[in-house]
C-alpha cells in the first residue's frame, strides 16, 4: 500500500475541507448553483461532505430570466435528486422594484444586473457564505483571488486588501453585514472538472453536448438564437452543430462548433484547447483587459 | 497577451502579463499578491504559486510557501547568490518545503561554463548549510533558449542531471507526508436525524497525518476519553483505512461526547495538550504585534485566545541575524515568540507535521489573518 490517491481525489477532498470549515464556523451558508457544470461538481461535492445528512443550507439560483430551458429543468431535477432547499433570486423582480435598469439594444444582457440581484438576497437571507463554483484557471483575477473571498457590507472584493490564506487554516469571521465567497473548487482546472464529472457520473445540461442549433456569428462567437437578444441587420441565423462551454444567460454565452457527442469525446476536446472558457464563450469577460476583477469588485460571483 | 503587450507599448511580449492578474499590477509593472496557475504533463498535475520576490511581500512568499512541495529559486548565473535568493531559501526551509531545486539561469550569458556553475553551487550551498533544507538540487538552465527547461541541454556536455521539466515530473513527494501520527481533528458532527438513518453520529474531517483504520483504539482530546473506530464512512462506501489527506467521516464504539474542534489520535501517540506554544511567526497585517494584544488563533479545526508573552527574537530574513532586543514584529516581519493560551491546543512541531504545528493569529477587532505561526 502507496497510501497515495489520484489528483482529482486530492482535489475532492480538499473541496470538501472547505465546505465543511465553513458550515461549521459559519451558521448561515447558502449554495450558488447556475446549472453548470462547476455548480453541479459544487453540489455533487457538497452532497458528500454531508452524507448521510442532507444539505445544512439552501442551494440559490440567481435567475436572469434569460436562461437556457435546458438548465432551468436540469436545476430543478437536480435540487429535488439532492433534497435540497430551492432559493430562486430573480434579475426580472429586481427590474421591477427598480432596484436596476434594464439595458436596451441589440446587445444588452442581463449579467451586469445579476450582482445586484445576488447581494440584495444575501442580505434579505442573511447569508454569511456563499459558496461558488468558480475556478483559479478560469481568469486572471480569479487566479489571485482567496478560496474564502471577503466581501464588506457593501458586498464589495477589494483585491489589494484580501486576508492572507495559509495551509488550510481559512479565516470565517465576519461582522455583521459582512460576507464571505467560497470557492472550494479554485484548484480545479476545466479538464479536472470534466474528467471528475466522467469518473463520478454527475449529470449536466444536455447544451454541454453537441446538438443542432440556430445560432448568429457576432464579434467572431456563436450565439443562440432566443427571444432575449435582438439580432443586427449584418447578422443572419443559420444552423450548427453546437456545444456550451460554460452556461450563463442566452444572451452572453457564446456556444463553439463541436461534434463531441459523449463526455469522453468533450474530455478529449478540453484537454486539446489551449483556450480558456471564459475566454472562448463569455461576451462578458471581453469588455476590457479587467472586466472580471471590476465585476467582482461590485459583487459579482 | 501579444495584443495587450503592444497595447501597453511594451517593445516585447511582456509575460510577466501572465501572472500579474490585478489591474494595479499591470499598471505598475510588479506583483503584488500571489497568483496560482496550473498546467500538467502526462505525469502529474502541477499549481503554481508565483510569489512576488521583494522583501516588502515577505507574507505573500510564506503564504505560497505554506502549501507548497516543492520550491523554485531562480539565480542569475551573472549575478551569483543575492540577498534576495538567500532570503527565499530562507523562508523555503522556515515553511519546511520538503524540495528545493535552485535553477541557475542565463547560462547562456556566462558561455555555459560549468565553472561558474559550480561556483554559484558551493556559494549557495555552503550558506544553507545554516538552513533546515533535505533535499537541494542545483540545475544549470537558460530559460530563454530553453536549456535544460524540458530537454537536456546539448550547450552543457559537463552537466549530467536532469532537465528542470524531467526532475519536476519524478521528485518523490508521496514520502513527504507524516503517516506515523495519527491526527483526526473533527470538523463536523454528522447527525442525519432522519429515519433512516436514525441512530447516526459520525465525526466528519480530514485526515491531517498518519493512518486510521477500523478497529483502531483511538483517544479523544480533550476528554481523554477512549474506544476503538467502528466504521469509516464516505458517500462513496466504506473504507477499511484512511490517511492524509482524504476528507473522511469516522463512527465510534462507544456513544462518547465529540464535537467540533476536538482531536482523535491513537493512545500510545498524541499530541502535546498545551496551554503555551512557541513558535515562529510570520507577521502579515500592517497593525504591527501589539505587547499586550490579544488574538485569535486557530490550529487545525481549533479556536481559541493567545496573549503575547514574550518575544524571543526577531529574525533578520537577510541575513538570519537574531535581535534578542526586538520587542515586537511588524509587517513582514518573522520572530520567535512564546504564547499564552485561553485553552488547549493540540499541537505537533511543525518540521514532524506541517498540519497539526501550524497555526494562524486573527486579531480581535478587525477579523484580519495577522500572523502565521509554526510550532517549534
Amino acid at each position: 500500500m502507496t497510501y497515495e490517491i489520484s489528483h482529482l481525489r486530492a482535489l475532492e477532498s480538499e473541496g470538501i475541507h472547505v465546505i465543511r470549515e465553513v458550515a461549521a464556523e459559519l451558521q448561515r451558508g447558502v449554495l450558488l448553483f447556475s446549472g453548470g457544470k462547476d455548480s453541479a461538481v459544487l453540489l455533487h461535492l457538497a452532497r458528500k461532505a454531508f452524507w448521510p445528512a442532507a444539505l445544512p443550507f439552501p442551494v440559490m439560483h440567481v435567475d436572469t430570466g434569460h436562461n437556457f430551458p435546458e438548465v432551468l429543468e436540469y436545476r430543478d431535477r437536480m435540487v429535488e435528486e439532492v433534497g435540497a432547499e430551492l432559493i430562486v433570486a430573480s434579475v426580472q423582480d429586481s427590474i421591477d422594484k427598480g432596484r436596476v435598469v434594464e439595458e436596451t439594444g441589440p446587445r444588452a444582457s442581463r449579467n451586469r444586473l445579476q450582482s445586484v440581484t445576488l447581494l440584495d438576497a444575501i442580505e434579505e437571507h442573511g447569508f454569511k457564505a456563499a459558496f461558488g463554483g468558480a475556478r483559479r484557471d478560469e481568469e486572471r483575477a480569479r487566479a489571485k483571488e482567496r478560496i474564502l473571498s471577503f466581501r464588506d457590507d457593501f458586498g464589495q472584493w477589494d483585491p489589494k486588501a484580501q486576508r492572507p490564506e495559509l495551509w488550510n487554516l481559512y479565516n470565517g469571521f465576519v461582522k455583521p453585514g459582512e460576507h464571505v465567497r467560497v470557492f472550494p473548487l479554485s484548484n480545479w482546472t476545466e479538464l479536472d472538472v470534466w474528467q471528475y464529472v466522467r469518473e463520478e457520473e454527475i449529470p449536466l445540461p444536455s447544451i454541454y453536448m453537441s446538438h443542432r442549433r440556430e445560432v448568429f456569428n457576432r464579434d467572431g462567437m456563436l450565439y443562440a438564437v432566443s427571444p432575449f437578444v435582438e439580432l443586427l441587420d449584418s447578422e443572419s441565423p443559420f444552423e450548427e452543430s453546437v456545444r456550451f462551454r460554460t452556461v450563463g444567460d442566452m444572451s452572453c454565452t457564446g456556444a463553439v462548433r463541436s461534434e463531441a457527442a459523449t463526455l469522453e469525446d468533450v474530455v478529449t476536446e478540453i484537454a486539446a484547447t489551449r483556450i480558456t472558457e471564459r475566454g472562448e464563450t463569455r461576451a462578458d469577460d471581453r469588455v476590457s483587459e479587467a472586466a472580471m476583477e471590476d465585476r467582482k469588485k461590485e459583487g459579482y460571483f | 497577451m501579444e495584443r495587450t503587450s503592444r497595447q501597453r507599448g511594451d517593445g516585447y511580449t511582456n509575460l510577466a502579463l501572465l501572472t500579474d492578474g490585478l489591474r494595479a499590477e499591470r499598471e505598475q509593472g510588479i506583483t503584488i499578491d500571489v497568483a496560482y496557475r496550473y498546467f500538467h504533463t502526462p505525469r502529474r498535475k502541477f499549481i503554481i504559486a508565483d510569489t512576488p520576490g521583494h522583501e516588502q511581500y515577505t507574507r505573500n512568499m510564506v503564504t505560497g510557501a505554506s502549501t507548497a512541495d516543492l520550491a523554485l529559486i531562480l539565480v542569475d548565473a551573472r549575478k551569483g547568490v543575492l540577498e534576495q535568493s538567500r532570503r527565499h531559501a530562507f523562508i523555503a526551509s522556515l515553511l519546511r518545503i520538503p524540495h528545493l531545486v535552485v535553477c541557475v539561469n542565463k547560462m547562456d550569458l556566462v558561455d555555459y561554463s560549468e565553472e561558474r556553475f559550480r561556483e554559484i553551487c558551493d556559494e549557495f550551498g555552503g550558506w544553507s548549510s545554516k538552513l533546515d533544507v533535505n533535499d537541494m538540487t542545483f540545475i544549470p538552465i537558460s530559460a530563454l533558449h530553453g536549456d535544460n527547461v524540458v530537454d537536456r541541454s546539448e550547450s552543457m556536455p559537463w552537466y549530467q542531471g536532469p532537465s528542470l521539466l524531467y526532475h519536476l515530473e519524478n521528485v518523490h513527494v508521496a514520502s513527504d507526508r507524516n503517516l506515523v501520527d495519527a491526527r483526526f481533528p473533527v470538523q463536523w458532527v454528522v447527525r442525519p436525524m432522519s429515519d433512516e438513518h436514525h441512530d447516526y453520529r459520525g465525526y466528519a474531517g480530514e485526515v491531517a497525518s498518519g493512518i486510521f483504520r477500523v478497529g483502531d483504539e483511538v483517544v479523544i482530546l480533550p476528554s481523554g476519553r477512549e474506544t476503538r473506530i467502528a466504521g469509516i464512512d464516505t458517500f462513496d462506501g466504506e473504507l477499511e483505512e484512511a490517511f492524509p489527506p482524504l476528507s473522511v467521516t469516522l463512527r465510534l464504539e462507544d456513544d462518547i461526547d465529540v464535537s467540533r474542534g476536538d482531536m482523535i489520535c491513537r493512545p500510545g501517540n498524541r499530541p502535546s495538550e498545551a496551554r503555551e506554544v512557541d513558535a515562529m511567526v510570520c507577521w502579515m497585517s500592517e497593525r504591527p504585534l501589539h505587547p499586550s494584544g490579544r488574538y485569535r488563533i486557530k490550529q487545525t479545526t481549533r479556536t481559541v485566545l493567545a496573549k503575547l508573552d514574550s518575544v524571543r527574537y526577531r529574525i533578520d530574513v537577510n541575513s538570519l541575524h537574531r535581535d534578542e532586543e526586538a520587542d515586537g514584529l511588524s509587517l513582514n516581519e518573522i520572530g520567535r515568540l512564546s504564547l499564552r493560551l485561553s485553552a488547549p491546543l493540540f499541537l505537533d512541531e511543525y518540521r514532524r507535521n506541517r498540519a497539526t504545528g501550524s497555526f494562524i493569529l486573527i486579531d480581535e477587532s478587525t477579523n484580519d489573518t495577522v500572523g502565521a505561526g509554526m510550532v517549534l
